[in-house]
């Protein structure tokens, strides 16, 4: 068990800056989650960790050893790969032996180990096959028994779940929650899906363009994004946005633009004062609109039009045109809405977010 | 598949293939026939109301006891295989080296030196024979099998390698990787994740370069002159066609069994073989 701290990390690949200045301190025991869309510098980043790409500059540490100059194999790590990268040629046992023999451990300590993670996993029964014997689920489980006996300080994950079906991701992601339960090894896995990040993560990692955008918990995330691109990247459907006008009318502060005209509460309008007259981003997440009943003011709710109607059982996601902004609203099952149908939009005050215009930074 | 009716599968599959296997085999019928052709048969004239090019009533084994008794073919025979097997084993070693490198190591001007390899396998034997020549008379090595051992590899070698840069290329960095985690070193990573692996590209190379060496002419015609140093190509033309006269029995039995050891090689491992030529790698 170890931490990894990362100190200004630079990665340049022929011209291409991949990483750029990333620092990161990960706690032992702690389960990390480097998210964003491709080409963001996370997995750049994690074969960094792990030794598979030089570093350019920065400084990485596993333990309290800086690894900057060591091989894979002595940074006692264990990484999985999206393509399980199981040996074809060894059966299961050998594929998961493999690094133990490699380190010369003994032939009874090796079953033994090998033994205990094929229970964790299931595997008992598919010890003798080969690779291309398995099923995904089946392969999947192998890269991990083979990251498990070694007892690694640090396990690496860079997109295991990706080339599993939906249904198996969810399963395959609960398995390794209760793995890292379990082992309470220290973890960092990479992934593009926001969903994977938020229910793996104790902590999780925005980056986009090779740059760190936020770190912290997931509902810090979900409620506090640092910046607009955080707040899109979190959350399912993505948050809505539009660029509004703050205005000053009647004693108080407004957010307008074509079709929204909203009274923005005193805690908020402190904040947005100095934009008087400015252009903004404003952001409402889907989940936090819902259709006016009577008793909402004018003040807190706008028009809208139903464009697409998404039923998805639990809740409905109804596609809206707002102006000319189209926006996502969450709604109960029980909304009766037709395509076309004018449908007026109620928000909470309280759930509004604003970002700088120029620099998208939450205000 | 074909589909349809099932005269399109005659007509588009089964009548093409029959002519395509046909074309193939029947020069290897054609050494069979004149193998066991009586020579009173073979020089027979074409408008004798006897004549029957295609079979023969009177089957003989002269041809090929005189190959084996009169001439120093089995000597041949064991020149071709030792010089074959050792061009071959040379070949594949450094092939395997070097294509691992130019496919995996990342170095200054890897894809132009893969390029430069390449080349050096199109440019024709019949003109490098000349400078070689020079070397092998230079070292004194004429008229040895180390003359064939270590030219062959001049083709061999670039030939080697550039079909196994494709074949590594096709296998999953990831594999290399992993093993590197898991505490191999790049060499033990090489020897006992990839090269295994790769098996099936090794062993095409192998038997590519060893059908190569096998049927070598010019520089066998080249390098060695006494009869007893000669290889099977080289010896059969030579020690049997005398002046204008050519011994067609034996020729063709020469010919046969000549080809037998690269045929069982061929059939032995036909399925390695086009999985190396395809590429396919199922993990």
């Amino acid at each position: 068990m170890a931490r990894v701290i990362i100190r200004s990390l630079n990665k340049k690949f022929d011209g291409v800056h991949a990483v750029k200045d990333v620092n990161l301190e990960i706690h032992d025991k702690e389960f990390v989650v480097l998210v964003g869309p491709s080409g963001c510098g996370k997995t750049t980043t994690l074969r960094m960790v792990a030794g598979l790409e030089s570093i350019t500059s920065g400084e990485i540490l596993i333990g309290d050893r800086v690894v900057n100059e060591l091989p894979p194999m002595d940074r006692d790590i264990a990484m999985v790969f999206q393509n399980y990268a199981l040996y074809p040629h060894m059966s299961v046992y050998d594929n998961m032996a493999f690094g133990l023999k490699m380190r010369g451990f003994d032939r009874i300590e090796i079953a033994n180990r090998v033994q205990v993670a094929a229970e964790i996993l299931g595997i008992q029964e598919q010890l003798q096959r080969k690779p291309r014997q398995l099923s995904g689920g089946q392969r999947q489980r192998v890269a991990l028994g083979r990251a498990i006996v070694r007892h690694p300080q640090v396990f690496l994950f860079d997109e295991p779940l990706s080339n599993l079906d939906a249904k198996l991701r969810i399963q395959m992601r609960v398995e390794i929650k209760k793995i890292h339960v379990r082992l309470g090894t220290t973890a960092i896995y990479v992934t593009h899906d926001q969903v994977e990040a938020m229910t793996l993560g104790d902590r999780v990692v925005v980056m986009k363009d090779g740059v760190v955008q936020q770190v912290g918990e997931p509902l810090e995330l979900y409620n506090e994004p640092a910046n607009r691109f955080v707040a899109g990247f979190i959350g399912s459907p993505a948050m809505n946005f539009a660029t509004v006008e703050v205005a000053n009318a009647d004693g108080a502060l407004w957010a307008r633009h074509e079709g929204i005209r909203i009274k923005l509460p005193a805690r908020i309008a402190d904040r947005l004062r100095r934009y008087l007259g400015e252009k903004v981003t404003l952001g409402i997440r889907p989940e936090d609109l819902r259709v006016a009943s009577s008793s909402d003011t004018a003040d807190l709710s706008f028009d809208s039009v139903v464009e697409v109607i998404e039923k998805l059982g639990s809740e409905i996601l109804l596609d809206v045109k707002v102006g000319p902004n189209t926006m996502v609203a969450a709604v109960e099952p029980t909304v009766k809405a037709k395509i076309h149908d004018r449908l007026r939009l109620a928000l909470d005050p309280d759930r509004l977010y604003f970002f700088d215009g120029t620099s998208q930074a939450a205000i | 598949m074909i589909e349809g009716a099932r005269w399109r599968r005659w007509v588009f599959f089964n009548l093409p293939l029959a002519l395509f296997v046909i074309g193939l085999l029947f020069p290897f019928y054609w050494m069979m026939v004149t193998t066991v052709r009586p020579d009173a048969e073979l020089y027979r004239p074409w408008m004798a109301p006897n004549y029957t090019p295609f079979w023969t009533l009177h089957p003989t084994l002269d041809h090929i006891r005189y190959l084996l008794d009169e001439t120093l073919f089995s000597r041949w025979m064991l020149n071709t295989f030792f010089i074959s097997v050792l061009a071959t084993a040379i070949s594949l070693f450094c092939g395997l080296l070097a294509g691992y490198a130019l496919s995996r190591l990342k170095f200054p001007f890897a894809g132009s030196l893969g390029t430069g390899i390449f080349i050096t396998y199109l440019v024709p034997q019949t003109l490098l024979f000349i400078p070689l020549a020079d070397i092998i008379r230079n070292f004194r090595l004429g008229d040895t099998p180390w003359a064939l051992i270590l030219t062959y590899p001049t083709f061999l070698i670039p030939f080697c390698t550039w079909l196994l840069m494709g074949y590594f290329k096709a296998i999953p960095r990831e594999l290399e990787e992993c093993a590197r985690i898991d505490g191999a070193t790049r060499w033990q990573a090489m020897v006992y994740i990839v090269f295994p692996v790769a098996v099936p590209g090794i062993l095409s190379a192998g038997i590519f370069a060893f059908t190569l060496s096998w049927n070598e002419f010019i520089y066998a015609l080249v390098f060695l002159s006494s009869p007893e140093e000669k290889t099977v190509s080289v010896g059969i033309t030579s020690e049997l066609v005398r002046g204008d006269v050519f011994y067609w029995g034996s020729l063709m039995a020469g010919a046969l069994l000549g080809s037998v050891p690269v045929a069982l090689i061929y059939s032995l491992f036909v399925e390695y073989y086009v999985a190396g030529i395809t590429g396919s790698i199922k993990g």
